[in-house]
């Protein structure tokens, strides 16, 4: 594991000396180049700034709201009587919302359920393969300003609550 | 995104009403707008220190070398890109990213392709297809190894804390798959 995770570390390093050693090798003027390239930086934080401000206080409000605990807990019966550990639904459910507050909840479910219980492990495998939905829609369509999003947004919500029943099928099957 | 915006902000305002805490609604949407400027100026650093490398890929040539290696693999999926575009090295250069779980190299190689992929788009104000298959494939979160996820399970004393690595390979490349059927299908029934 250790080693993983050193390789891992070590793309990022190995990749920027290798593309800045084959371009001076080239004779590209790097610097000027790469200068070039991060002026275009601020251009596009300014453009997607508005869009990550409406999704962080939308986001934020509902779950401040009450709305979201309500949500939860209506559907947390049917989760039970399935035989599905609640606290999975939690992280499952903020988990498309916000990535920082899902992994305070796993560390929670971890801290209080144990890291080998049915419901750590659960949580373990939906934050390792679910990803913070909204967040990525709001950056990657504030990126091109485009408006008319089409069936991309019931296709993610949809192929999320599918994540999430893949994620208990594989820690019911696999342990 | 229209309509889930407007739901998410009626839902939460009604529901203060109720449960008594239109403050704490007042002071959550002021978090949020704080978090948006936090987050946006750590993504100003990152994005332009990337567009800066991706400018060096394109001067110095590599970006042809890169396409090449990729073009075969994303030409299965992305069926209307040019062989040559430079969506081919940022898209093959984002999933990578992903892959090795690399979040800070891939968000804004990310925000990269889909400019790459919008100089191909033909109606700017809607998206094609190429780009919802790209930020379809990086919501599955295709990811070698969960590291924080082990490090929390190892940090609470699991027996096998990499033992999630497996199932979590597992799940993610089934969802993948299923996100993608979903999408496919979407495409031929909205036709």
């Amino acid at each position: 594991m250790k080693d993983a995770a050193f390789i891992s570390q070590l793309v990022i390093p190995a990749f920027i000396l290798f593309t800045v050693l084959y371009a001076a090798g080239k004779k590209v003027r790097v610097y000027d180049s790469f200068v070039a390239g991060a002026k275009e930086g601020p251009r596009i934080m300014f453009k997607i700034f508005p869009y990550l401000l409406a999704i962080f206080v939308a986001i934020k409000a509902f779950q401040a709201s009450g709305a979201f605990e309500f949500l939860r807990q209506t559907l947390s019966g049917s989760f039970s009587a399935l035989g599905i550990p609640p606290e999975v639904l939690s992280v499952a459910m903020i988990k498309p919302l916000s990535g920082s507050a899902a992994t305070a909840i796993f560390t929670d479910i971890v801290k209080t359920a144990g890291p080998d219980s049915p419901a750590g492990r659960i949580s373990a495998v939906i934050i390792g393969s679910a990803e913070t939905t909204f967040y990525v829609l709001a950056l990657y369509l504030g990126a091109v300003n485009i408006r008319r999003t089409g069936y991309l947004l019931p296709v993610c919500l949809i192929a999320d609550a599918f994540g999430i029943l893949i994620a208990i099928a594989v820690v019911k099957l696999m342990f | 995104m229209n309509f889930v915006w407007v739901v998410l902000i009626a839902v939460s305002m009604i529901a203060a009403f109720f449960s008594g805490g239109p403050e704490a609604v007042t002071k959550a949407m002021f978090d949020g707008a704080r978090a948006a400027v936090e987050i946006s100026i750590f993504l100003l650093g990152i994005v332009s220190l990337w567009l800066g490398i991706a400018r060096v890929i394109e001067d110095s040539g590599l970006i042809h070398h890169i396409a090449h290696a990729f073009r075969p693999l994303m030409s299965r999926l992305f069926k209307d890109i040019p062989g040559d575009h430079p969506a081919i090295t940022s898209i093959s250069l984002n999933l990578l990213a992903n892959f090795f779980g690399l979040g800070n190299a891939a968000t804004p190689i990310g925000i990269k392709a889909m400019q790459d992929l919008q100089t191909l788009n033909k109606d700017k104000d809607s998206l094609s297809f190429e780009m919802m298959l790209f930020i379809v494939l990086n919501t599955a979160s295709i990811q070698l190894v969960p590291f924080t996820v082990v490090g929390i399970l190892a940090e609470f004393g699991s027996a096998a804390p990499s033992g999630i690595v497996l199932p979590t390979i597992c799940a993610t490349t089934v969802s993948a798959a299923v996100a993608l059927g979903i999408l496919f299908l979407f495409r031929v029934l909205m036709r």
